[in-house]
C-alpha cells in the first residue's frame, strides 16, 4: 500500500516534484553566490583602514554602520517573514503590482545570506595574519589590491566551509519561500498532497530529495576543500649538496 | 653609483608614540645611495619601528621623511609607487601563502608595476637564481623552511627594482644554520651596491658588510659611525654597555 503510493506519485507527479527541485537549487544556488558577493564586498570596505581626510572618514563610518545595521537587522529577523514584508511592501508602495515571484525569492535569500556572509567574511579576514597585509602593502598594493590578490583568496578557503553550511541552509530554507507563493519543492509537494491526499507519502519524498541535495553539495564542497588545501610537503628527489644529482620537482597538487 | 650628495632617504626629527609610550623620540638620519646602514640596539630600542615608518607601516606621530627630496607623507608622491622603490623584508617573511615562490615574485611586479606575466616572469626567474631558490619555484611557502621563504623574500623585494631595501631582522626568525644563507645572499646585495637599511642583531654582519653602524636606544640615535669606531671605539657609555652584553 505504502510502496504503490509512493511509485504512484513519484510516476505521476514527477514533473512537479522535479520543477520545485530545480527551482529550489537555483534560489539557493544564486542566492549563496549573491550572498558571498555581498558578504566580501562589506568584508573589503569594512577593512579598509580609516582615512586621515576627515570628509572621507566620515563617509567611511556612516557606511560602516550601515552595514552593521544591515547585518543585524537580517540577521535578527526570520527570512520567512523578511519574505513577506519585502513581497507585500513592494506591492504596496506599487500599487499592488507584485514582484515576479523567482527574482524575489533569489532577491531574499541573497540579502538574508549576504547578512550572514558579512561576518562570515569579516572572522575569515580578521584570521589572516596581519604580516599578509604587511607584505601586500610593502610591495606597493593599495587596500584593493592586496584583498584581491592576496587576502581575499586565503579567506575564501578558511571558510569554504562556512559557505557549504551556507549552502545547505539555504537548501532547506528555500521552503520559506512558500509563504509568497514562490514554486519551490515545499510548495510543489503541497500541490501533489492537495492532489493525491497522501500527505505522510509526499512530504516523505521530498524529504529525501532534500537530503539527496544537501549530502550531494556537501560533498561536492568537501573535493574543493581538499583540492585547495593542496600538499604540505615539497619533494625533491635527488640531493641539494650534489648539483650533478637530478632533480624531479614534484607540483603541489 | 651616481655620487651626488643628496640623501635618498633623510629622516628629520622623526617622532612615534603608540599611546602614552614614546617609541622614538627625535630621529634624524640621511641614507646616501649604495649605503649599507645596520641599525643595531636592543629590544624596544625603536629600531623596528624606525624602519616601519620609512615603510609607512606606522604612520609617524611627528617630524618628516623625504625620499629624494620629497615629503612622503605630502601629497606630491604617490604612497604605492614610494613603496615599491622602499622594498621591505621581514622578519617573518611574509611571503603571500596563496602563492607559489615564483608568483610571489611575479604577481606583485604585474599588479603594481604593471608588467605583463613574461617580462615579470622573466625578471624573477633571474633574481630566484641569485638567491640560489630556483629548484623551488613552484612550492608554496608553506613547503618551505624558514631560511628558503626569506631567500625568496628578498627575491620578491629585488625583482620589484627597488632603490633601497628595509631589513627587519631578517635572520632573527631563523634556526642558527639557516641564518648563514640569507646572511651570504644579503653580502652579495651589498657588494653589488644596493642600498640597503638593515636592523639586526648579527653584529658579525653589522661590523663586516655595513658602511655606517647606528646605535639605537630608548628612541634616540645614541651614535652613529663606521664599523671600526663603534665597534672598535664606542664614544657612548651606552653603546660600550650594549656591546659588552652582545659581543
Amino acid at each position: 500500500m505504502f510502496f504503490e503510493t509512493v511509485g504512484n506519485i513519484i510516476s505521476k507527479y514527477w514533473s512537479y516534484l522535479l520543477s520545485g527541485l530545480g527551482y529550489t537549487m537555483l534560489i539557493a544556488l544564486t542566492g549563496t553566490v549573491i550572498g558571498l558577493l555581498i558578504g566580501l564586498l562589506t568584508g573589503i570596505v569594512r577593512t579598509i583602514p580609516l582615512s586621515k581626510n576627515k570628509v572621507i572618514y566620515y563617509i567611511q563610518k556612516t557606511v560602516n554602520v550601515i552595514i552593521a545595521i544591515y547585518v543585524e537587522v537580517f540577521r535578527g529577523t526570520p527570512m520567512m517573514v523578511q519574505a513577506m514584508v519585502i513581497y507585500w511592501g513592494y506591492a504596496f508602495m506599487n500599487n499592488g503590482t507584485t514582484l515576479p515571484l523567482i527574482p524575489a525569492g533569489i532577491f531574499i535569500v541573497s540579502i538574508n545570506t549576504g547578512a550572514y556572509m558579512a561576518e562570515i567574511v569579516r572572522g575569515g579576514i580578521i584570521s589572516i595574519d596581519k604580516g599578509q597585509f604587511e607584505g601586500a602593502y610593502s610591495v606597493g598594493m593599495t587596500h584593493w589590491q592586496a584583498m584581491i590578490h592576496v587576502i581575499i583568496p586565503q579567506v575564501l578557503r578558511n571558510i569554504l566551509p562556512s559557505i557549504s553550511n551556507e549552502f545547505v541552509i539555504n537548501i532547506k530554507d528555500t521552503s520559506v519561500l512558500n509563504v509568497i507563493g514562490v514554486m519551490e519543492l515545499y510548495y510543489m509537494a503541497g500541490k501533489v498532497q492537495s492532489m493525491t491526499w497522501a500527505i505522510f507519502e509526499t512530504y516523505l519524498i521530498i524529504c529525501v530529495m532534500y537530503f539527496v541535495m544537501t549530502y550531494t553539495v556537501t560533498r561536492l564542497l568537501r573535493l574543493c576543500e581538499k583540492k585547495l588545501a593542496g600538499k604540505d610537503s615539497y619533494t625533491i628527489c635527488g640531493s641539494q649538496s650534489d648539483p650533478a644529482a637530478e632533480i624531479h620537482i614534484k607540483e603541489g597538487e | 653609483m651616481n655620487e651626488n650628495n643628496k640623501p635618498i632617504i633623510e629622516l628629520s626629527h622623526l617622532k612615534k608614540s603608540f599611546g602614552d609610550h614614546d617609541v622614538l623620540r627625535d630621529i634624524n638620519l640621511s641614507v646616501h645611495r649604495g649605503e649599507v646602514i645596520s641599525v643595531i640596539g636592543s629590544s624596544g630600542s625603536g629600531k623596528s619601528t624606525m624602519l616601519r615608518c620609512i615603510n609607512l607601516l606606522e604612520t609617524p606621530t611627528g617630524g618628516s621623511i623625504f625620499y629624494e627630496g620629497q615629503d612622503i607623507q605630502g601629497k606630491d608622491i604617490k604612497l604605492t609607487s614610494y613603496r615599491s622603490k622602499v622594498e621591505m623584508v621581514f622578519q617573518q617573511f611574509n611571503l603571500f601563502n596563496n602563492m607559489t615562490a615564483l608568483d610571489n615574485c611575479v604577481k606583485p611586479q604585474m599588479i603594481v608595476l604593471k608588467r605583463t606575466r613574461d617580462e615579470a616572469e622573466k625578471i624573477a626567474r633571474e633574481y630566484i637564481e641569485k638567491v640560489g631558490m630556483s629548484a623551488y619555484v613552484n612550492a608554496k611557502p608553506a613547503q618551505l623552511s624558514g631560511g628558503q621563504k626569506q631567500r625568496i623574500a628578498i627575491a620578491r623585494a629585488l625583482s620589484m627594482n627597488p632603490d633601497v631595501i628595509l631589513f627587519d631582522e631578517p635572520t632573527s626568525a631563523l634556526d642558527p644554520e639557516m641564518v648563514g644563507e640569507v646572511l651570504e645572499v644579503m653580502q652579495g646585495l651589498a657588494k653589488a651596491g644596493y642600498t640597503m637599511i638593515v636592523v639586526t642583531h648579527e653584529m658579525g654582519f653589522a661590523r663586516e658588510v655595513s658602511d655606517r653602524v647606528i646605535f639605537m636606544d630608548g628612541g634616540y640615535i645614541v651614535e652613529e659611525g663606521t664599523p671600526e669606531e663603534i665597534f672598535g671605539n664606542p664614544k657612548q657609555e651606552r653603546t660600550r654597555a650594549f656591546l659588552s652584553k652582545v659581543l
